[in-house]
């Protein structure tokens, strides 16, 4: 506080120095892993693309849920617990949609356009589902003390299993996707239809996204808002409705991946959304929460880990893969909370 | 914030200072007589209408079960309630608890012939055979040092980061636990450290010690509480969770509470006084886990087992929901929190469904209801309540005053609740 002119100017070549170091490091250790992979991809290379193409599938879905934490973090600084099963009621009701009552599960053109109608009622219906808790849960809590707004998102988690448990049963069920297991090979690797789609219908929503935040009127809201409300209020800026928005956005990623997840994976649980929530949040934390180029990487990240990891090529196996994520996580938050492609920042007072 | 409540006393501190002093243990003692003389003599000696209601309504091992969560509640209420950290993965330490339990009080060990004062069952001599109140203090030791490792690298963290690591741990241990049954360790292969699903059990009895000797034709103490020793067991887990509610009475009046009470309402303002963050909130941890843990055995003896099954996310939830409901940093809001949530839990949706049905005809199952009452609990509660039900003074004030930025941005605009 007292400091002088040259002190500040130690600590901040220090301070660049130390960040230098940290995100060396960090850099390292992404190296090394990224080393590893490569020597068991030479190993085996069969196997190991296999199960690559596996996680590039469910990074993708990862990557989808995972906008929808880091879209609400970035603008109000809230870890939305409940989007996990708010993905999961949006997988139950793509199952319901699609396939009872569509009645799609075989490939032809009116079924891919059926689907793409499906991915539409879903996409709209997952939205204003989070719209609706926004407006009716997290919109009062707005200037209550942190700890209000996160047990409110735990209660509505509970809802939203609440609603799969009475919706899908106690139990798992599996649906037909229109392609089924089928797909072509290339030079000996296996790569399904399912995989096909899921990747061309995330890279287009990615694409439109980014073109929302980065290029739209409303986009320019959605920044403005997230830097200062107060100022982005004076400035004409109509918050609630830009943070409601912002929910909707997220909750049409999530609906999205629901489509996604039963035409590709293929089965519906209740309790997905608890894991599959916290895969995509250490997917979101791993490249930088807040910013929506480094949730799409810790998606495919964090898919391609945990399906080489299910394919028996890291040292643990499958029954581990839980922990490997979860421990992912811990050394994140504490080591390198900002992520890979954040920047730290101090604690504002 | 403290020189305030000094100089103006306001309504309701009179009544903590009481409930906080030398009274309550009368009360308390009073309350858990009349409830043990209820099940062991009136009851039994009744007949008609009487026994029955009790039987359907609130049987006696339901009334355990209660007191074993408000055990557990109170621990979580000394982390998230007093030092305002909230912990997600609570359940960790209950599983710690457990199989701390499970592996000192069974057979399970089948290398080893160790007996201290232990009770093994019949044809069980194998394994470790810990006296249940040794044990507890073993599991409360080993929980405590497991919550200062998992603190240690975590409480620098902001409060919604700090929440989801805790959540992480509270899967990893039950995981661990689960896949635990076929360890390749370096110096044993294919170990098993808590078989599997499958879980351990049986667990020894809880013996009574010298009141053994005590029992006359009143009162009959048998050496060990068997299955059927319901209401000495509730006896038990009344004194566990009288040594909680005086822990947390006790330590909140002295210095580390107030320093944990500082750090909830104000962490900078806190470390700006000169209290030591990391070493104050580790005791918080360490705390909390210590009773979590003593729960955790507690739990395992009344069951007669432990298995990774039981240490779900939504016990964490609910033991969360507990907490808020009754209102967070009040023992006694917490403690009927736990005692109406747990009996809602085990016994009284299942029964209230059953009336309606019989009344109605409709057939309502209302034990598929828990999730949505329990999450609406945590919801509207925040909404409209966010003290809890029967609130600290203290947390009120605090959770209804708005920070001072918001004030000033107040002339911008009004949406919202007035302040």
């Amino acid at each position: 506080m007292s400091q002088t002119a040259v002190e500040a100017g130690q600590t901040r070549s220090f301070r660049a120095l130390r960040d230098h170091a940290e995100s060396g490091l960090g850099l390292a250790l992404v190296a090394v892993a990224i080393l590893y992979l490569l020597y068991k991809a030479v190993a085996s290379p069969a196997r190991f693309f296999d199960a690559f193409l596996n996680g590039v599938n469910n990074g993708s879905l990862y990557a989808l849920i995972a906008l929808g934490y880091t879209l609400v973090y970035g603008i109000i600084e809230l870890i939305n617990f409940s989007h996990g099963d708010l993905f999961m009621l949006a997988s139950v009701l793509a199952a319901f949609v699609v396939v009872t009552v569509f009645g799609v599960t075989t490939a032809s053109v009116g079924g891919v356009l059926l689907v793409l109608v499906g991915l539409v009622i879903v996409m709209v219906a997952a939205a204003s589902l989070n719209v609706t808790a926004e407006r009716l849960a997290y919109r009062r809590l707005r200037r209550a003390p942190k700890l209000a707004p996160l047990i409110t998102a735990v209660g509505l988690s509970f809802v939203y299993q609440w609603g799969g448990l009475r919706s899908n049963g106690s139990g798992q069920k599996t649906w037909n996707g229109i392609f089924g297991d089928r797909g072509f090979s290339v030079g000996g690797v296996k790569i399904s239809w399912a995989t096909v789609v899921v990747i061309s219908v995330t890279i287009p929503l990615l694409l439109v996204l980014t073109w929302i935040v980065q290029k739209t009127r409303q986009g320019k809201a959605m920044r403005a808002t997230a830097q200062d409300q107060d100022a982005a209020r004076l400035m004409g800026i109509d918050v609630d409705r830009t943070i409601a928005f912002t929910f909707g956005l997220g909750g049409a990623m999530a609906g999205a991946a629901g489509v996604l997840w039963v035409e590709s994976i293929g089965d519906t649980r209740w309790d997905a959304g608890f894991r599959l929530g916290l895969y995509a949040f250490t997917a979101a934390v791993l490249g930088g929460i807040g910013r929506l180029d480094g949730a799409v990487l810790g998606g495919f990240l964090i898919g391609i880990v945990q399906s080489v990891n299910d394919a028996g090529v890291l040292p643990f196996g499958q029954k581990w893969s839980q922990t490997v994520v979860f421990t992912i996580l811990i050394l994140l938050m504490v080591f390198k909370p900002e992520g890979i492609l954040g920047r730290p920042t101090t604690e504002k007072v | 914030m403290a020189s305030v409540t000094s100089a103006t006393p306001a309504p309701g501190t009179t009544s903590r200072n009481r409930l906080a002093g030398k009274g309550w243990p009368i009360g308390f003692g009073i309350a858990v007589l009349l409830v043990f003389s209820l099940f062991e003599w009136i009851l039994p000696n009744m007949s008609g209408a009487l026994p029955d209601f009790f039987e359907r309504w609130l049987p006696l091992t339901v009334v355990n079960q209660c007191l074993i969560w408000a055990i557990m509640a109170i621990g979580l209420n000394i982390v998230v309630g007093y030092a305002g950290l909230l912990d997600l993965g609570y359940v960790a330490f209950w599983a710690i608890g457990g199989y701390t339990a499970g592996w000192f009080m069974s057979g399970f060990f089948t290398q080893v012939k160790v007996n201290v004062f232990g009770h093994p069952a019949v044809g069980q001599a194998s394994g470790f055979h810990i006296n249940f109140w040794f044990v507890l203090v073993i599991a409360a030791a080993h929980c405590a040092l497991w919550g200062v490792l998992i603190g240690a690298p975590t409480l620098r963290l902001k409060s919604d980061y700090l929440a989801l690591v805790t959540l992480g741990f509270g899967e990893i241990i039950p995981e661990f636990f689960k896949n635990a049954d076929d360890l390749d360790l370096p110096w044993a292969h294919h170990f098993d450290l808590s078989h599997g699903t499958r879980g351990i059990t049986p667990i020894d009895a809880i013996p009574t010690g010298v009141f053994h000797y005590l029992s006359s034709g009143v009162l009959q103490i048998p050496a060990e509480l068997g299955p059927f020793d319901d209401a000495l067991k509730f006896l038990v887990y009344s004194l566990v969770a009288a040594f909680a509610i005086f822990v947390s009475l006790r330590i909140r009046e002295g210095r580390l509470g107030r320093a944990w009470l500082a750090i909830r309402e104000d962490e900078l303002a806190a470390s700006m006084m000169g209290v030591p963050l990391m070493r104050t909130k580790l005791a918080a941890y360490a705390v909390g886990a210590a009773i979590g843990g003593i729960g955790g055995v507690c739990y395992t003896s009344a069951v007669g087992g432990v298995a990774a099954e039981d240490f779900a996310f939504s016990s964490s939830i609910i033991l969360l929901a507990m907490v808020v409901l009754g209102g967070m940093g009040n023992v006694w809001g917490v403690l009927t929190g736990a005692l109406v949530l747990q009996w809602i839990n085990g016994n009284g949706l299942k029964e209230l469904g059953n009336t309606i049905t019989s009344v109605t005809g409709h057939d309502i199952n209302f034990p598929s209801y828990n999730f949505l009452i329990f999450g609406a609990i945590l919801i509207l509660m925040m909404l409209f309540r966010r003290e809890g039900l029967l609130p600290e003074t203290r947390t009120r004030q605090v959770l209804r005053e708005p920070e001072r930025g918001e004030l000033e941005s107040v002339g911008a605009d009004l949406e919202g609740e007035p302040v």
